[in-house]
């Protein structure tokens, strides 16, 4: 990196066949992944999957057993990390407890003799509002606050490339979701790449342009979030991001546009577009909000998928919208999702109902679910209500 | 001595406490109190005194007068300067040579061997095995070691490298040697507390920050493990200053290598000149007590403490 200049933009990071060894274990196998210049790349997938390793790669930090790092289209894979044009914002912060925080954004200009350090340290603090704190040291910061100058560190330096190792993983909920607006309109303002390693799908989900989502050091599949929510791939995907209800069962018919999987007797239509297999055992699954509850069996209509009847076995109500679980015979428990648009639940615990939605809203798995074993997001708020729940349930019984 | 240094500087948590005096607090000092004035003060105040004492008049050697003699202090400055300046030189340069060597022993097993915890202990097991042993008999048997018989100083003499005439002991060379060697462990502790407790992600994050391995050690890895630095130096500087037994005729010294504790203990316990033992000693006392509070003060340690 030349010294006394900054990087005039983004530049595309690109990792050609990366693989990752530590003893016993491979961290990373086989890794092939282009993030465009200017992007918001989020990395995505549960503690242990990879990320974090991917991402010390490309700062440095680690070497890869095998495989070529790519910046700008220059080779950096035998760079030490000093000499890429790449910061980082790192989980613990890792702000020096020596130095002021002026001192500390003002770090990494020094070391490369770029004029007017401390004029432009100042900028950069401005740029998070904590300019005011300049002369503090790191431990008498909140934080959220340093969350910001660890921020301020890394992108005072203008890198090429960003990387962000769950930097917002600290801070409670609300703060959270404020510095995730805040990221985002800093990288628009500055144009940077920015890499960022999370396992909260929320936080890839608002940020990203291009989600990865990464499981057992491989990438399941890449995409615009919208596109990886509405059409997942994969058992893990579906689960991991947001929550899915996943059938498997044979192909029992297809025309032109559509297959339909025979469940327990229950016959699924998915269109052919959105399934990834057509043929023998087939998973296909549909998010809870697409499912719509029915008092009565609902009239036959083409255009729709119906289950049931099934019994509601839990009602939790969340705000915008209630939660139902409901058993169907033969083929397990569904989630429901519905907006609260109507004053009180539409159905009550015991009660039998159907459950409908769009084909469209179908969508039909590439791997087999008993591959990945259903996986529930542990920082999904629905979940930790209903385990809150069905725990102090047990409690008063004991009781 | 070193750690009364520090607690000036962190006395102001304390203040709000020592507002709301309470007589159980005072009650639990006590015994520190009386020890302290009893072994600490009484001694003090009577050396100050003894170090003005002029000789009686018509008595024998070793009879003093209570009186006012400052000139005793002028008689041994002017006549010991060359001790008192070796003194410091000595125990500066073994402070400076136990540092050079400490540090990146204390790295290594602080830092580098946090993966391998029995190699750790083992490492610092070597560190401290040396204290079974007296230091007399280990500085004795440098003494044989670089004596002109011995097989070093031989060699050495053989492959030319000493002068035909040549002494090792009673040296300068030899003197600094036995201080480094018997202090190096009272360096390599705390600093390996210190560099133990050393949080790598810092170093990440300086590299990461575009600083090379050797301004990553310059800017992050030194000043947070100044505290070590600071308790490492005084407590060799201090105890190296006022040694006797490294720059000894009996041991690694000669006469012309006397520090002040020589001079100190000649004066008490052979020529029985207390006045000016005690001079010397108050003397020695107030440099330390002036160079280590200028040293602990520009160290700024204060906040890593």
């Amino acid at each position: 990196m030349a010294v006394g200049a900054f990087a005039d933009r983004g530049a595309d990071l690109e990792l050609v066949g990366i693989e990752k060894r530590f003893p016993g274990f491979t961290a990373i196998e086989n890794l092939n992944l282009t993030i465009p210049a200017g992007s918001f790349f989020a990395l995505l997938g549960p503690s242990g999957c990879g990320k974090t390793t991917t991402l010390r790669l490309v700062a440095g930090l680690e070497e890869p057993t095998s495989g070529r790092i790519l910046i700008g289209g220059a080779d950096v894979t035998n760079q030490k990390s000093f000499q890429r044009p790449v910061n980082t914002v790192f989980q613990s912060y890792a702000l020096f407890p020596h130095m002021t925080v002026l001192e500390n954004v003002a770090f990494g200009l020094r070391r490369r003799k770029i004029g007017d350090p401390v004029a432009k340290a100042h900028e950069a603090l401005l740029l998070v509002e904590l300019d005011h704190l300049a002369h503090r040291k790191p431990q008498q910061l909140s934080g959220g606050q340093q969350q910001r100058v660890a921020l301020a560190r890394a992108i005072v330096n203008r890198p090429s490339l960003l990387l962000l190792d769950e930097p917002l993983g600290a801070l409670d909920l609300k703060l959270r979701r404020q510095m995730q607006l805040e990221l985002k309109t800093i990288q628009e303002e500055v144009g940077l790449t920015f890499l960022h390693v999370t396992h909260d799908q929320e936080e890839a989900m608002t940020m990203a342009d291009t989600i990865a989502v990464m499981n057992k050091g491989r990438i399941e599949q890449m995409g615009q979030p919208q596109e990886l929510y509405e059409l997942p791939k994969t058992a893990f995907v579906a689960n991991f991001l947001g929550q899915s209800n996943l059938f498997t069962g044979p192909v029992v018919g297809a025309t032109s546009t559509a297959i339909a999987v025979d469940v327990s007797g229950q016959k699924i239509v998915v269109p052919l577009g959105r399934a990834h297999r057509v043929l023998g055992e087939v998973t296909v699954g549909v998010r809870p909000e697409k499912l719509t509850l029915h008092a009565q069996a609902p009239t036959h209509d083409d255009g729709c998928n119906v289950m049931g009847p099934g019994r509601v076995i839990d009602v939790s109500f969340s705000g915008v919208s209630t939660q139902y679980l409901v058993a169907v015979p033969g083929v397990g428990t569904l989630v429901v999702f519905a907006q609260n648009t109507a004053f009180g639940p539409a159905a009550h615990v015991g009660a039998e109902v159907w459950l409908s939605w769009n084909i469209d809203h179908g969508f039909g798995l590439d791997d087999d679910p008993d591959d990945a074993p259903r996986f529930e997001a542990d920082l999904d708020t629905q979940t930790i209500a209903r385990q809150r729940r069905s725990s102090l349930i047990t409690e008063l019984e004991e009781a | 001595m070193a750690f009364a240094a520090f607690s000036t500087a962190t006395s102001p948590s304390t203040e709000p406490v020592a507002r709301r005096r309470s007589p159980v607090a005072l009650f639990l000092l006590l015994p520190g109190i009386l020890y302290l004035v009893l072994f600490f003060l009484t001694p003090l105040v009577s050396l100050l005194l003894t170090s003005v004492q002029a000789p009686r008049e018509f008595g024998d050697i070793g009879q003093y007068d209570y009186a006012f003699r400052w000139q005793n202090y002028v008689e041994v400055v002017t006549t010991y300067w060359p001790h008192i300046v070796r003194s410091f030189s000595y125990a500066l340069a073994a402070t400076f040579f136990a540092l050079l060597i400490s540090y990146p022993l204390a790295y290594f097993i602080g830092v580098k061997a946090r993966r391998w915890p029995l190699l750790q202990s083992l490492m610092l097991v070597l560190v401290i095995a040396p204290f079974f042993i007296s230091f007399l008999l280990r500085t004795l048997a440098w003494k044989q070691l670089f004596s002109d018989e011995s097989f070093v100083v031989q060699s050495l003499k053989a492959l030319s490298l000493l002068g035909p005439e040549a002494h090792v002991t009673g040296t300068a060379f030899s003197v600094i040697f036995g201080l480094t060697y018997n202090f190096i462990p009272f360096m390599t502790l705390p600093l390996y507390t210190t560099l133990e407790r050393l949080d790598v992600r810092y170093l990440e994050a300086g590299n990461d920050l575009y600083a090379s391995p050797f301004q990553v050690f310059r800017k992050v890895t030194i000043p947070l493990s100044m505290p070590g630095i600071v308790a490492g130096t005084l407590l060799t500087f201090i105890p190296a200053a006022g040694d006797y037994i490294n720059a000894s005729r009996d041991f690694l010294g000669g006469t012309g290598t006397q520090m002040m504790g020589n001079v100190i203990e000649a004066n008490f316990l052979v020529l029985q000149n207390y006045p000016t033992a005690a001079a010397l000693s108050i003397i020695l006392m107030t440099v330390i007590l002036v160079i280590v509070s200028i040293y602990v003060k520009r160290s700024g340690t204060e906040e890593l403490l």
